[in-house]
Parts: C-alpha cells; sequence; structure tokens
C-alpha cells in the first residue's frame, strides 16, 4: 500500500532536509539520489539587498519536489502560530511541520505547547505534522487536536543517534496502526533508518545525516536503500527473536550420528 | 517615522506595510510579512497602516530540517 498524507499519495517514504549541504548543487543532486518526493523547508528574515531567499525558492522549485514546511526555533504557541502563516502564505501549502521548542540542550518538544498549536492550526485549515516525543499520551491528545500524521523523535535533532527508545516507538506503532507515523529527527545512519522501517514506520525525516556526510549524493541513496529495504523487511513478517539457538541445517540424517 | 525592520531601527517614510516593501525593494518578491508579531497576510498589506515604533518583520524562504 502507497503512503499517504492528508489524502496526498507519495512514492518515497524518505523526507529530506535541505539544510547544511557543502552547496545548493549537491543539495539538489542529494535530493534527486534519495527519490524522496518531499523535502522541509523554512523560513528567515530576508535582507533587502541578498535576497537569498528568492535564490533558495527558485532552487527548491527546480527540484520538482513538495515542501514541507517548518516551524524551526519557535519556543511559543503563538510564535509558532504565526510562523505557519506565514509559510503558508509563502510556500502555497497548508502543510506544516510544527515544532515548538522546548528545551535548548535536546531540542525537545515542548508537547504542551505543540499540542496547543496543533489545536489552533487544524481547526485554521492547516495539515500539520507535529514533531513530537514518543509520549503516547500527547500523541493521543495531538490527534484528537486534528493531526492525522504524528513524528515522533528517534533521538535530539542533529544527534545522530539513532532510535534512543525502539520500546516507546514500537508501542506507538502497536497504538496507532492506521496513523501514518514518521520517525523525525536523530537518525545518523541508514541502518537507523532501516530499523525504524523494519518497526513498522511509515517514513523517516532526516537531514544533518546526508547533508554532512562526506558525500552526501551517496548518502542519499543509501538511506534510499535503505529505507525500502527496511520497509520490504516490514511488510515480509520478519521471525520473532528468540533466546536459544535453533539449528537451520536439518539435523535428521546427519553423517555419523547415530540418534 | 522610525520602525524597527528586522530588528533593525530605520527611518522611513512609508504609511502603509505595501509602500514600505516597495520602498525597500520586496514588490516583486516571495516573502511573508508580520508586524509587531502578528502575521499580516498579502490581502492586507495596502491596508495596513504603519506607526512608529512598529516592529516589522519581512520572511523568506530558506533551507531547513
Amino acid at each position: 500500500m502507497s503512503l499517504s498524507f492528508y489524502d496526498v499519495e507519495l512514492d518515497s517514504r524518505l523526507l529530506l532536509g535541505t539544510s547544511l549541504y557543502p552547496s545548493p548543487q549537491i543539495m539538489l543532486d542529494a535530493i534527486a539520489a534519495s527519490g524522496s518526493d518531499i523535502v522541509t523547508v523554512s523560513l528567515r528574515r530576508e535582507s533587502s539587498t541578498e535576497k537569498s531567499g528568492q535564490a533558495f525558492w527558485s532552487l527548491i522549485k527546480s527540484a520538482n519536489v513538495r515542501v514541507l514546511p517548518n516551524t524551526a526555533g519557535c519556543r511559543g504557541v503563538k510564535e509558532a502560530v504565526n510562523t505557519a502563516h506565514m509559510a503558508r502564505e509563502l510556500f502555497g501549502t497548508p502543510w506544516i511541520k510544527l515544532e515548538v521548542i522546548g528545551e535548548d540542550d535536546t531540542l525537545q518538544p515542548d508537547v504542551f505547547g505543540l499540542v496547543e498549536a496543533a489545536r489552533i492550526l487544524s481547526d485554521d485549515g492547516f495539515h500539520v505534522f507535529p514533531y513530537t516525543t514518543d509520549d503516547l499520551v500527547v500523541a493521543d491528545r495531538l490527534l484528537n487536536a486534528g493531526c492525522r500524521v504524528l513524528m515522533p523523535w528517534g533521538a535530539p535533532i542533529g544527534s545522530g543517534r539513532g532510535l534512543n527508545n525502539p520500546y516507546a516507538l514500537s508501542s506507538m506503532r502497536a497504538h496507532f496502526p492506521d496513523v501514518p507515523l514518521v520517525v523525525d529527527a536523530g537518525i545518523g545512519l541508514p541502518s537507523h533508518a532501516a530499523a525504524a522501517m523494519e518497526l513498522g514506520y511509515d517514513a523517516v525525516l532526516l537531514n544533518t545525516a546526508v547533508a554532512r556526510a562526506g558525500d552526501p549524493v551517496a548518502m542519499a541513496r543509501a538511506f534510499a536503500l535503505a529505507v525500502e529495504s527496511g520497509r520490504t523487511a516490514w511488510q515480509a513478517d520478519p521471525m520473532m527473536p528468540r533466546d536459544m539457538a535453533a539449528p537451520s541445517t536439518p539435523v535428521l540424517g546427519t553423517p555419523f550420528r547415530d540418534l | 517615522m522610525k520602525i524597527q525592520i528586522n530588528g533593525e531601527t530605520q527611518q522611513v517614510e512609508c504609511n502603509t506595510l505595501h509602500e514600505l516593501l516597495e520602498h525597500l525593494g520586496h514588490g516583486a518578491s516571495t516573502v511573508a510579512t508580520a508586524v509587531n508579531q502578528e502575521f499580516v497576510p498579502i490581502s492586507e498589506r495596502e491596508q495596513y497602516r504603519l506607526s512608529t515604533d512598529d516592529s516589522v518583520d519581512i520572511i523568506a524562504p530558506m533551507s531547513g530540517g
């Protein structure tokens, strides 16, 4: 079954960020190599002399992908809501990756502000992609607020630590079997992305792991393969682990052994 | 009139937000605006009258994760 966010069907299960690349061309090549349908973008103050925002926007439009604007850096509900409105006007999409940051060292979401902002924005017609923790109660509140996608963190943004709490992520998958779930943030290696997909997650979102690789284009391809591999493994219904060994070669008829 | 534009104090002679954007060369640009931390949509810029000490944010697309 294909992936769908807010009734938009997508081919790729890898969402890619657009920050931190060595050059604009490498960013475009990495997007192409990743096969991503969606890239994340943001907003900043525009200088009347440089107008670098216009150049960036032209570049992204040339990549022919959907954009998912974020509210990165917002620390309060009002700030996030106003940023979302500006993003909707700038990028022409109701999609918003909602970030309300509550703590500097971990960039952990302020889940109380997140739920409040999600409700305000959903009521105003936004399609909210909330960057959240793996807390089930918060997830439930976000769904009640109108979210139809959840994006729990794997580890703190930019840390590259992978999945800090696979048990909690598994619980979320089991608890919300019909909600599109995206692991967002903390992924450092393709194996982390594959692990998220093997847990049954619908997609992964990452940026730094590709942009800061020695060869971002090759790494984008590696992540695309890992996501596809992990998804296929999930669909193939993996075996359950067990505590003791079990021979894979049939024992019956083993030479020189009388049983 | 003294106002803040993207955090910097400037002296400008513009009555509306639309006039300010034209004055700054943002007329044809893809920008969003906020005044005093409140979003002001494109459709309201021509009517939006600026006052002394207003804080105007002019926002454009940028890369993001």
